[in-house]
């Protein structure tokens, strides 16, 4: 019988992240801002139908980068849990908080459990409030620790330095277009200055938009919107344009 | 009861593992206490307070679907005011007759039932899917049936695939059948329905759609006494609601006071409403 070769935990714990972060690098990067009527999505996915972004509950959306079939796995656990939640007591009752403690207790106990290999994903879980200041984003890395965010998150591969793009120029109080065109300048900008345009149809766009009438906030911007929103003018007249359309009900079909 | 959400522990293994986008399936396997199939049935009869009747009427481009406002307990009004008419969804509704209490936790679980697909699936179910779900719903509610406690909905929606308003009525088996034109469930539904059947065109705008079923509910009410009219005194109107390729729409209290009163007003100079021509 052989003897197992010893490795200091310290040194199994820094294997693990390190295979966690090696996984996530290799996907593309997302980011997750407030703008004036509540939180913008914005990454970008080649896939139509593979989405990074969803729907968990009325007022909760999720966003993932890393190995798609370990955070869609999580995803619908998410979906799951704030449906049965809400079943059982009430609607309000399901919150990004609570949601956000259930994901870093399966990630961190994945993280440390030895049988399993740790999963390669790093989420953001968003809640609009009924004013900028209920908003709530939670980002969560592979390990299962949460870190509270205000303004802007991105994770993902590139994700700090594209955080640090944001942190500079992102501003409360912003239209959803502002928000969207610094979200893609963020995502087009590459480390060696060179930046990489990316195409409106490379774009998946999602919003938790305070202002909807309906009760579920979430919605998947697309098509003619997404590049009226790209195109739109900083002025007023163009920006009210944007807004008034946004609930046109053929982009409202999910 | 307890589903074991409240704790800030790890999903449980359930929540985590692949399986089938229907949330009755998943509450079915983690917590089958809580299918309101599932209970255990008490011996004897129960009474409890029963929602009366529901309407619906096709026009080009969409369905309307309406309730009146009265649930009874035996020869008791029990509730002058309750809602039997919910969106279903963005593009459909779901009237209740029959007690009121199980028909309102069947809507709450269909509601979910919907959403639940929607979210996982990332598109939604057809409407007949839709009312498919339903059926399964009712038929697994038949023991309560037997003893008195029946939920008989009706199911109206907008099938964005073939891009007109369907109408879907139901027995107490969830035996499920489209109906044309228009349609009505619950204890006035007889009146309800001769009233339809003498007014209904299949040229109505949406506006006369939306007088038709006031009509049939002022009919309904007139001789059916479980069936609440419009109270005028109260401020108590039928809840009309239209589905359209622009989604579910509930008129406002404005806009259905509006249409009760109209109505009530013309009944003042003709009792029996409006005259269907004899030949």
């Amino acid at each position: 019988m052989s003897t197992p070769f010893y490795v200091s935990p310290q040194q199994a714990m820094a294997d693990r992240a390190e295979y966690a972060r090696k996984g996530i690098a290799r996907g593309r990067s997302l980011v997750v801002l407030q703008y004036a009527d509540g939180i913008v999505f914005v990454g970008e996915n080649p896939s139509r139908a593979l989405h990074k972004f969803s729907e968990i509950y009325d007022r909760i959306g999720f966003a993932a980068a890393g190995k798609y079939n370990e955070y869609e796995n999580l995803r619908i656990g998410g979906v799951r849990y704030a449906d049965l939640r809400g079943y059982t007591y009430d609607r309000d009752d399901v919150t990004a908080r609570g949601l956000a403690n259930v994901y870093a207790q399966t990630l961190g106990t994945i993280f440390s459990s030895a049988g399993e290999k740790p999963y390669e994903v790093e989420l953001v879980v968003a809640e609009v409030g009924t004013t900028a200041a209920g908003d709530q984003i939670y980002r969560l890395p592979h390990d299962g620790s949460i870190v509270d965010e205000h303004g802007s998150v991105a994770v993902g591969g590139n994700a700090e330095q594209i955080s640090t793009f944001l942190d500079q120029r992102h501003q409360d109080g912003m239209t959803l277009s502002e928000a969207l065109k610094l979200a893609v300048q963020a995502l087009s900008s590459q480390a060696n200055g060179a930046d990489k345009a990316i195409p409106a149809e490379r774009l998946e766009v999602a919003v938790l938009d305070r202002t909807r009438s309906q009760q579920r906030k979430f919605k998947r911007i697309r098509g003619r919107q997404l590049s009226r929103l790209l195109e739109a003018d900083v002025t007023a007249a163009v920006q009210a344009d944007a807004v008034s359309n946004d609930e046109a009900p053929e982009d409202d079909a999910e | 009861m307890e589903p074991n959400t409240r704790s800030t522990g790890r999903l449980p293994a359930a929540f985590l593992t692949p399986g089938s986008s229907s949330f009755m399936d998943f509450l079915g396997a983690h917590s089958p206490e809580m299918l309101p199939g599932n209970r255990k049935l008490p011996e004897g009869v129960v009474e409890a307070p029963h929602g009366t009747t529901i309407v619906a009427a096709t026009f080009p481009g969409g369905v309307v679907l309406a309730g009146d406002r009265r649930a009874t307990m035996g020869n008791m009004i029990a509730q002058r005011d309750i809602e039997k008419v919910f969106p279903a969804d963005e593009y459909s509704a779901v009237g209740i007759a029959g007690t009121a209490g199980l028909a309102v936790e069947m809507v709450k679980l269909f509601q979910l039932e919907l959403e639940h697909f929607e979210k996982v699936e990332g598109t939604t179910l057809s409407l007949e899917g839709k009312a498919n779900r339903l059926s399964t719903m009712i038929r697994s509610n038949l023991g309560m049936a037997m003893q008195g406690l029946a939920v008989v909905p009706l199911f109206a929606g907008y099938d964005e695939a073939k891009e007109k308003g369907r109408i879907f009525s139901y027995d107490v088996t969830g035996g499920r059948s489209e109906e044309h034109g228009y349609a009505a469930t619950g204890s006035g539904s007889i009146f309800a329905r001769g009233s339809m059947k003498k007014l209904f065109r299949p040229d109505l705008t949406e506006e006369q759609a939306t007088t038709l079923v006031v009509q049939a509910l002022y009919d309904a009410a007139d001789d059916d006494s479980a069936t609440g009219g419009p109270d005028l005194y109260r401020h108590i109107y039928p809840i009309v609601t239209v589905i359209t390729d622009e989604g579910f729409r509930r008129l406002t209290d404005e806009e259905s006071q509006e249409l009760a009163r109209t109505v009530t007003n013309r009944r003042l100079e003709q009792p029996d409403g409006p005259r269907a021509a004899l030949l």
